[in-house]
């Protein structure tokens, strides 16, 4: 029965995970860039920030997956002391919630470090850069064989992801086992 | 109406709840609306029109998908994508599930070797391209100081026609450490006993391997040969990164996302884009389903 069950929600994770996949940025971002363009965000940092924070399907559904497995006792207990909705959320699930939210930091942080097609197509001054375009970039200016330069220039590009890899493994770990990939 | 009606039968309670629970979910229903939804309509919209970024879009009906499919290039960045994809998709579920297998034996310092695996996956993918520009670097670069010192001349990778799709095939094996993470947790999933009584009538370990393991493990597979073959579609980053957004050399590592970027930041033409960003799409979707379709009797879910 167990497994019955966990079929089912790796099935559910499989069809949200491809949902998001196979409606690609390709498809939305000439529509997106002429509608931010229309609004002067053209190089700054609106575009990259701004649909980040309302817009993760998969995101969603992983923090629905953890709410759905807080018990509703606790809620109720808020509710019966007189919590409106919102104070239950603030006071009860949030704080609960620290791990699934560290989870969804962690990857959108990496997500948008790593980011290039993004920065690519919003950002043409070079003083707004991120890492990423910045260091793609040297290529073309420094000539082709100052690969120690780039290298550099790599290497300290990957410091933060590689630090924050090895203080979180443990979150890292859990992220997967909550996005029930596992199966 | 009969929404309406339905509306009305709530008890003021479940109205309640109904109305806070859509203002919890408002933010990325209005999100997902405005970032997905309405973008996606606008965009085949757009291909359907002649759109140079600074006018206004004019209806040339399905010229753009005429043209499309009498542009050399965007033919030969059908076929590159095709061409990547098509050894780029198994070879690397082949080496995902072998790394797998082999970190599965009970090895020493397990999770020192995933983490090994697993770091590649999320360093920034320019730093990764970068890295293999280096290293396919044709007189300079390691992989042919490796060849020439068993005697032989290596070929010019990314500066060579012929070679420079390989090269961008054996650079993604690079990143298989999502996958072997995947397969990993899978595979302990997959029961003792099973392996054991496999063992006492027996099976040597192809065999296990062919009956036991693929099978149980094959939900897993599906789903990682699905996606990467979704992201070999919209490959991108590297290609941009080592190529210089160019397709070069003779428009052999021009994949449809490439020319898709330039067609609508180099040449402007945003109709002509959107047009292309909606085959990619319909590429995406009917390779989807038509896994589904093949793997369907060779997935194996559990006693379902």
């Amino acid at each position: 029965m167990a497994s019955h069950a966990s079929a089912g929600r790796a099935d559910t994770v499989f069809a949200i995970v491809l949902a998001t996949m196979i409606l690609p940025g390709f498809v939305t971002f000439i529509p997106l860039y002429i509608v931010f363009h229309r609004l002067g965000w053209i190089n700054t940092y609106a575009p990259l920030v701004v649909p980040v924070f309302l817009a993760n399907p998969f995101f969603v559904f992983l923090l629905r997956q953890f709410f759905m497995g807080l018990p509703t006792e606790l809620s109720d207990a808020a509710r019966v002391d007189g919590a409106s909705e919102l104070g239950t959320f603030w006071m009860v699930i949030l704080p609960l919630a620290k791990p699934a939210l560290a989870v969804v930091a962690l990857f959108q942080f990496i997500g948008s470090w790593n980011d290039y097609f993004g920065p690519l197509i919003y950002l043409s001054d070079k003083s707004l850069y991120t890492v990423s375009l910045g260091i793609a970039n040297m290529r073309g200016s420094y000539g082709f064989n100052n690969y120690a330069w780039i290298m550099a220039a790599t290497v300290m590009s990957i410091v933060p992801i590689i630090v924050l890899f090895f203080f979180a493994q443990r979150t890292f770990i859990e992220g997967i086992a909550l996005t029930g990939l596992k199966g | 109406m009969p929404t309406h009606r339905r509306l009305h039968k709530l008890t003021k309670e479940e109205r309640r709840g109904l109305i806070t629970g859509l203002l919890f979910i408002s933010p990325w229903v209005i999100g997902f609306l405005a970032f997905r939804i309405v973008p996606f309509v606008m965009s085949l919209y757009y291909s359907f029109t002649f759109f140079p970024i600074l006018e206004s879009p004019k209806w040339i009906g399905l010229a753009n998908f005429r043209n499309l499919f009498t542009d050399g290039r965007f033919v030969s960045s059908l076929y590159n994508t095709a061409y990547y994809a098509f050894f780029a998709v198994p070879l690397g579920a082949f080496f995902g599930i072998l790394l797998a297998m082999l970190l599965n034996m009970k090895v020493k310092g397990m999770s020192i070797w995933r983490t090994i695996f697993y770091l590649p996956s999320i360093t920034p993918v320019v730093a990764t391209a970068l890295v293999w520009l280096w290293m396919f670097n044709p007189r300079g670069g390691i992989i042919n100081y490796v060849i020439s010192l068993v005697g032989l001349r290596g070929p010019g990778w990314l500066g060579d026609p012929v070679w420079a799709k390989p090269a961008l095939i054996l650079m993604s094996l690079w990143g298989v450490g999502t996958a072997v993470v995947i397969y990993l947790a899978a595979l302990q999933d997959v029961p003792r006993e099973l392996v054991e009584a496999s063992q006492l009538d027996g099976a040597h370990v192809l065999q296990q391997i062919r009956y036991i393991t693929l099978p149980m493990i094959s939900p897993v597979i599906l789903f990682n040969v699905i996606t990467g073959l979704i992201g070999a579609f919209q490959f991108f980053t590297e290609v941009h990164v080592m190529t210089g957004g160019s397709g070069s050399p003779a428009d052999s590592t021009l994949m449809m996302s490439i020319y898709l970027w330039q067609s609508a930041f180099q040449f402007f033409k945003m109709g002509y884009a959107s047009a292309q960003a909606w085959i990619m799409f319909v590429i995406i979707v009917v390779f989807t389903v038509i896994m589904f379709r093949v793997s369907g009797r060779a997935v194996y879910y559990g006693g379902r």
